[in-house]
């Protein structure tokens, strides 16, 4: 087994030991970093994504792969960095105003992370001002949850506010949670919806692309 | 012991700790539920009646019912649904909503002392839920989180428990009449997300000596078999006190664990409950032989 396979079975079993032993091992060996991100550590994640979808992995799981390529990630990022290899994209994620729920949120985080994404979390209970103003910062992609019917509201507001803040051309939203559907997320006139976490890095990419 | 005693128009049910454990049938939501949103807001109420009469025959002691569909108008198809559930059951309703106009339009056309779920510790909804919950005379589910959110401390969340019997009872609503909702969270995201339950659990039955309900399905979120962990986690839950669960009375296993647990905690006199629920169909002859000499129970 070559040093990236050795990555992507670490970052798959959620070896939160081995994973920055192997990256060590293949940084040694003049892997170069684009290689071990690309198709050690990214490519796992896709894989944890697709199995979640199959029904073959568990949120558990999920969670453990995410914090074994975070753990790989702390050896790899300096070289990244010198290596001028940029994330895919940004995106800056947050629970809408009111609603206080961050479980399905932090999800969708580490599969955007596992996607190669740059995430801000701005945590629950997020104004839309608070969100205007991430936008106004600069940001690729903006990720709404909302986990109550109450707080939708709060979701339509914060996309209101940042079209009144002449930003919506600046940005693709995408939203989520339990209550949101497809028909909810167009309507409200949000880029995209996604059910899991695992689809919202699929959709995240295609949004960016 | 504390008794919550809520009602529909001819009918009563106590929830408390030498009671039999109260199952509210969790069905009539269409939260996640596509179709049944999209009939329930075009005004086509036959899955609601199907889902009624399934849970009730179940054993459901108790429906919740919820309208919360978006972009609909909650308060008058809570307030429809309602009066439809009325119709169909006398088993007691539990009014739920987050939206306050939804709740007393629900409360409005109600027959009886209704569960009200639910007010948080959040300053702005006890303000505005409590007084509807007062002037009804109805009883209340109380979340454990406040504006500080859904602490992972489960000191904190006992603290707003305790600070919401306390605002009831500034509304003239006993503490008999507040049946806390500890929230669970995912144990496949937080591992210790069941045992801070069942610690909060003990101290909302022995020191606020109040009732308590749950939503128990969120616990098994993320992982294969939820049926499973929900249905056990019921029954540890039961035993830690828990009085009460928001549930599904349509899985066999569920409704099997918590008769169970009412046989195994002596609160199902004769196991007549139990045997009745469970005796073997096809032992018919010999079944009905034995029915034919059943005596009256003398427990009543």
């Amino acid at each position: 087994m070559d040093e990236i396979d050795e990555i992507y079975e670490a970052v798959l079993d959620g070896d939160m030991r081995a994973t920055p032993e192997y990256v060590q091992a293949a940084l040694d060996a003049g892997v170069s970093a684009s290689a071990i991100l690309q198709e050690g550590m990214i490519a796992a994640m896709n894989e944890v994504g697709r199995l979640f979808e199959e029904d073959e992995y568990f949120v558990p799981e999920m969670l453990i792969a995410a914090r074994a390529m975070k753990a790989g990630l702390s050896i790899l990022r300096p070289f990244l960095v010198d290596a001028g290899i940029e994330p895919v994209g940004k995106v800056v994620l947050g629970t809408v105003q009111g609603d206080m729920h961050d479980i399905g949120k932090n999800l969708v985080g580490m599969m955007l992370e596992g996607a190669g994404f740059e995430i801000v979390d701005l945590g629950t209970d997020v104004a839309p001002a608070q969100f205007v103003e991430a936008v106004r910062n600069g940001v690729d992609i903006l990720g709404l949850s909302a986990l109550l019917t109450t707080t939708l509201s709060s979701m339509e507001s914060t996309i209101k506010a940042i079209e009144e803040a002449g930003l919506r051309g600046a940005v693709k939203l995408m939203v989520g949670g339990a209550p949101v559907t497809d028909g909810y997320a167009r309507k409200i006139g949000a880029d995209g919806y996604a059910p899991d976490a695992s689809q919202a890095a699929t959709l995240a990419i295609s949004l960016i692309a | 012991m504390t008794r919550t005693v809520v009602g529909s128009a001819s009918k009563e049910v106590v929830i408390g700790l030498n009671q039999p454990f109260v199952i509210i049938g969790e069905r009539i939501n269409p939260t996640g539920r596509k179709k049944l949103a999209e009939e329930m807001k075009a005004g086509d109420f036959r899955r609601v009646k199907t889902d009624v009469l399934a849970q009730v025959e179940a054993g459901a002691h108790m429906l919740d019912v919820n309208a919360g569909i978006p972009l609909a108008d909650e308060p008058a198809i809570l307030a429809e649904t309602v009066k439809l559930v009325q119709s169909l059951t006398d088993v007691p309703l539990s009014i739920d909503s987050s939206v306050v106009e939804a709740l007393a339009a629900g409360l409005a056309v109600y027959r009886g002392k209704a569960l009200v779920n639910s007010v948080t510790g959040e300053d702005e909804r006890l303000e505005a839920v409590l007084p509807l919950v007062a002037r009804y005379g109805a009883a209340v589910v109380a979340i454990s989180n406040d504006d500080s959110g859904i602490s992972e401390d489960p000191d904190v969340r006992f603290a707003v428990a305790k600070k919401i019997v306390s605002r009831a009872a500034d509304h003239g609503i006993p503490k008999e009449d507040v049946v806390v909702d500890p929230l669970v969270m995912p144990v496949g995201a937080i591992p210790t997300a069941a045992q801070q339950v069942f610690w909060l659990l003990r101290r909302l039955r022995d020191e606020l000596q109040v009732n308590t309900t749950l939503g128990a399905s969120n616990v098994s979120f993320g992982l294969p078999n939820r049926i499973g962990i929900n249905a056990t986690f019921l029954a540890m839950a039961a035993t830690h006190g828990l009085t009460s669960a928001i549930t599904n009375p349509l899985e066999p296993e569920i409704t099997a664990t918590i008769n169970a647990t009412n046989v195994l905690r002596g609160l199902d006199p004769n196991c007549s409950a139990w045997i009745g629920a469970y005796r073997q169909p096809e032992d018919s002859e010999r079944g009905r032989r034995r029915r034919g000499r059943q005596r009256p129970n003398p427990n009543g």
